[in-house]
């Protein structure tokens, strides 16, 4: 009954050609030789040598990475602390504000939340830069980072833990030798999820940022109204590549922790 | 229900009328200090009584398994004595010292869990070991009474694994194994073989057993298989609403049921109503609508004449013949509605008072291996039993 | 035994741990609005940038409050610009979830059915797309609709258009780069609704009469729903307020409140009207999935 026929078929092709057509294309230009985006000229590396010296992007480059490391990690502990109240403490005092506000930023337009916290940094008199723009991303990812925890800890066997109580480790031990453990696949998902959120976000920084401290999506944006050119589709194929790298790595570690035990 | 006699290490275990080890009943010696001790243990969830003003003692050394229908908060009463959860009133002594605030990680009790609760992201070993390293034990010490403990449970050459690359069986001793290494002061088992199919369970139950009287542990079972609790306890305990119907040994739970629902949910039962016409000494003599006249003997009967009761009568105790059985004091006569071959027994349904009276359960023992039945459907057949054989059931 | 038994929540430990992502989001997350709110009633004037964050104290209270007003609304409400905005964008967001819908049901249902040791990959491709940024997607498309772009080449090579189709800088473009950025957030609830469907339905559909035509409508789309519900929900609600996709695939023409609040902010510096503009956008968004909520909650006897 299940059969996978001809229809199927032709709506994976087109679905997926539809998809990644697109990159493959912004991919292609980027070893154009041509500045002219109609025009191929032949293929050509210079591009990506031009990048090399721009150091403006660079830059830029390098301050999103931090922002991203740092706002990942504080997302990822304030959500995995967050799921952790929410599934397993039924009733506290304000925990539909709670969970309201951990799941809002889900919602939010990033044009909000963007705004709310630059008239939160004014208000409070912050000077902008850096650490606004990390603490804005850890605010709005916690919500992502908390939904992927949270989503393991429903499938998970509250006697494994009770076991360790009853083997005689306390409640801290029974969190380090076998919750963290237990849920450390979607605290790694967690991150991941949160580091490329913040890599990816160009509104919320642009609000929340002050002078000197431009991300590169910001960058590209600006060159991007400027106008197609292939300088920036070589800057767009290296954060593929980086990407396409991380997640194939990331795959195979967890093929591979999913073969060494469990 | 038999003792398995033929098992000469389990020394003591021999099957014997009255008690399983004869000399062994601490529960009968009034100067006797219990181990475990509920003392009018209350514990509530919402509006839900789980365990109801409930008192109980078990004695070191003793195997006690606690029996009753889902629900009825044998459960709450086990995860009460790990310390999951607080009692709302009374309190729980262990070694005759209170632990009801003491939490779970702090008491020598350790809990086989029905779901075994096996860490999956370590091996057997480290699963194993895991209490010990609580203890902060040497890591030799450790290492050698992990081995000592894969041995005892037969899991030699398996500690590398993970426990989803073992079986039911290896998992439920991995399990076991793994609560043992403790040492603790009582093993609470919950539901210990209720995953195992039924070949495995049968096995495994003399296994626990064995272990228990060679380690002189302290066991206490979770269970809804009344073979399984009557197979290996001591004492049994059946539970409902949350509280203690009886405590007694298996034998005296089936013969002398406290009451009548301890009767009806240990094993199979013919109830008959009647009302009291005569005592003589312990005999005492009924009158049942459907049945006449019947007599039973009755240790120091409380009833008196004129009282309504339930009389209870197991299947086995019941003879069935096509005769008329001339000697009997207790018969009377039906018609075959129903044949159950069942192998090593046939359970016999017998309609007794017309077509609308009641359905009287016999069960007789397959002793010969011939294919013609004595009884056949419709056969007029008499029930005849013992004056022994009834017994007063409260309500 | 099978029981459920009810655990006990230690209140304490509770709000110990959510006490850091607690006091977190308070500081983060509610304060925000607060000013949000506050800035949006209050007068054009007062709070032009350079702004002052003149919090009163007690004794101004009284004063303060007065001062407040719903000018920053009224002026919402007059202009036609605002509310055609909020329109426009509920127009987009409808017409991207249906075209996501379209394209990403037969995709999502052509995953669930193919061999068991494809789907995995399949998957994969499916969110590859997400975890490369945003903006590039975006530009990708700005390739490709541009005039003489991609598309056009591609379109004149093989004759069926003579002329550039000068899609970019319209609505057309902004729903086409839409649906391409959203497409896999329709695609995993629906697949993984799918995927879960029982195949034995199928065959006792088949089993007592239906066409695979029939069988499809009668069971597996009302089994369906709940997919496409989410989908519909992840796809709908981030793309009301979105701000890049109109910004660089529209043209000066398309309204969606993300890029007026945007300009608000950016060009006009009308930071109270861009709060404005903020609230009732927030308004927009969260009733209809309270709404949603309360339903749900009913539907399942209020009890969770």
């Amino acid at each position: 009954m299940r059969r996978f026929g001809a229809f199927h078929l032709a709506a994976l092709v087109a679905g997926f050609a539809f998809l990644y057509l697109p990159i493959v294309a912004l991919v292609a230009y980027s070893f154009n030789a041509s500045r002219l985006v109609t025009v191929w000229g032949g293929f050509s590396t210079h591009w990506y040598g031009a990048l090399l010296s721009n150091q403006p992007l660079l830059d830029a480059a390098w301050l999103t990475i931090r922002v991203a490391l740092v706002s990942a990690t504080l997302a990822t502990v304030l959500g995995t602390l967050a799921a952790l109240a929410l599934a397993r403490y039924r009733i506290f005092t304000g925990r539909t504000l709670f969970s309201g506000m951990v799941m809002a930023p889900l919602v939010m337009p990033e044009v909000i939340t963007g705004l709310s916290l630059l008239l939160l940094f004014v208000a409070g008199d912050v000077e902008r830069g850096y650490w606004t723009v990390v603490i804005a991303h850890a605010t709005f990812s916690l919500g992502f980072a908390c939904i992927v925890v949270q989503a393991r800890l429903a499938g998970f066997d509250r006697s494994l833990e009770e076991a360790a109580r009853d083997l005689g480790a306390t409640p801290a031990e029974t969190f380090r030798t076998v919750t963290l453990p237990l849920i450390w696949p979607a605290v790694a998902a967690a991150w991941m999820l949160a580091f490329t959120l913040s890599l990816d976000d160009l509104v919320i920084a642009s609000f929340t940022t002050g002078p000197g401290a431009t991300t590169l999506p910001m960058r590209l944006y600006s060159a991007i109204r400027l106008g197609v050119t292939p300088e920036i589709n070589a800057a767009c194929t290296i954060m593929i590549a980086a990407v396409a790298v991380a997640v194939i790595g990331a795959s195979l570690l967890m093929k591979r922790d999913a073969l060494a035990g469990r | 229900m038999n003792r398995d006699s033929s098992r000469p290490e389990a020394a003591g275990r021999r099957a014997s009328p009255g008690s399983v080890r004869r000399d062994f009943q601490p529960w009968n010696d009034p100067a006797a200090k219990p181990l475990v001790e509920f003392r009018n243990v209350t514990k509530r969830f919402g509006a839900v009584v789980a365990v109801d003003r409930l008192s109980l003692s078990i004695h070191a050394r003793e195997f006690f398994a606690l029996l009753g229908p889902s629900g009825c908060g044998k459960t709450t009463l086990m995860r009460l004595l790990a310390g999951f959860e607080q009692p709302d009133e009374g309190e729980i002594l262990l070694d005759g010292i209170d632990i009801t605030a003491v939490p779970p990680h702090r008491r020598p009790v350790n809990m086989m869990f029905q779901s075994y609760a096996l860490f999956p992201h370590m091996s057997v070993g480290d699963n194993i070991a895991y209490g010990l390293k609580r203890e902060g034990l040497p890591k030799v010490e450790i290492a050698a009474r992990v081995d000592a403990m894969l041995g005892r449970v037969r899991l030699k050459g398996m500690e590398k694994r993970r426990p989803d690359q073992l079986s039911g069986g290896q998992r439920q001793r991995v399990a076991l194994a793994r609560a043992l290494v403790k040492q603790p002061k009582l093993l609470l088992l919950d539901e210990p073989l209720g995953a195992l199919d039924k070949k495995l369970r049968e096995e495994t139950q003399y296994e626990l057993m064995d272990l228990q009287a060679d380690l002189g542990l302290t066991f206490m079972v979770v269970t809804h298989d009344q073979d399984e609790a009557m197979t290996m306890a001591d004492r049994m305990a059946v539970m409902d609403h949350g509280r203690l119907l009886q405590i007694a040994p298996p034998d005296l739970i089936y013969e002398a049921p406290a009451s009548r629902f301890v009767a009806e949910f240990v094993g199979d039962i013919n109830l008959i109503a009647g009302k009291v016409t005569a005592i003589e000494g312990d005999l005492v003599t009924l009158e049942s609508q459907t049945l006449g006249v019947i007599e039973l003997d009755e240790d120091a009967p409380t009833c008196r004449p004129g009282d309504a009761l339930t009389v209870g009568l197991r299947p086995e105790k019941i003879a069935l013949s096509h005769d008329e059985p001339a000697q009997a004091i207790n018969k009377v006569a039906g018609e075959i509605w129903d044949i159950g071959y069942l192998g090593d027994m046939t359970m016999v349904q017998v309609m007794v008072g017309g077509d609308d009276g009641k359905l009287f359960k016999v069960s007789l023992t397959n002793r010969t291996r011939r294919i013609e039945r004595p009884f056949a459907w419709e056969d007029k057949v008499w029930l005849s039993w013992d004056v022994e054989a009834g017994m007063v059931l409260a309500s | 035994m099978s029981t459920p038994v009810p655990r006990s929540g230690g209140t304490g430990r509770g709000l110990l741990v959510a006490a850091i992502p607690y006091l977190w989001l308070l500081a983060f997350f509610l304060a925000p609005f607060v000013i949000v709110l506050r800035i949006a009633l209050s007068d054009a004037a007062t709070d032009q940038p350079p702004y002052a964050p003149h919090f009163p104290g007690f004794g101004q209270l009284g004063e303060f409050l007065s001062a407040l007003d719903l000018e920053n609304f009224r002026l919402l409400g007059d202009d036609p610009l605002y509310w055609q905005s909020y329109l426009s964008s509920l127009r987009i967001a409808g017409l991207t979830t249906l075209i996501a819908l379209a394209i990403g049901y037969p995709l999502a249902h052509a995953m669930a059915l193919a061999p068991k040791r494809w789907q995995g990959i399949l998957l994969v491709l499916v969110i590859l797309p997400f975890w490369t940024s945003f903006l590039i997607r975006v530009y990708a498309w700005i390739g490709i609709l541009r005039p003489d772009g991609l598309l056009d080449m591609a379109l004149m090579g093989i004759g069926l258009t003579s002329e550039p189709l000068r899609l970019l800088n319209t609505d057309a473009a902004v729903l086409i780069g839409m649906v391409y950025s959203y497409l896999p957030f329709m695609v995993l609830p629906l697949f993984s609704t799918l995927q879960k469907l029982d195949g034995t339905l199928l065959e006792a559909a088949s089993d007592l009469g239906a066409t695979p035509l029939t069988t499809f409508l009668t069971v597996t789309l009302p089994l369906s729903i709940p997919g496409i519900l989410a989908g519909s929900a992840l796809v709908f609600i981030p793309a009301i307020g979105e701000f890049v996709i109109p910004d660089l695939l529209g043209g000066s023409d398309t309204l969606m409140v993300g890029k007026v609040l945007w300009n608000e902010f950016f060009s006009n510096r009308d930071w109270p009207l861009a709060s404005a503009v903020a609230i009732v956008l927030l308004v927009v968004l969260v009733l209809p999935l309270m709404l949603l909520q309360r339903a749900r909650g009913q539907g399942e006897g209020g009890v969770r």
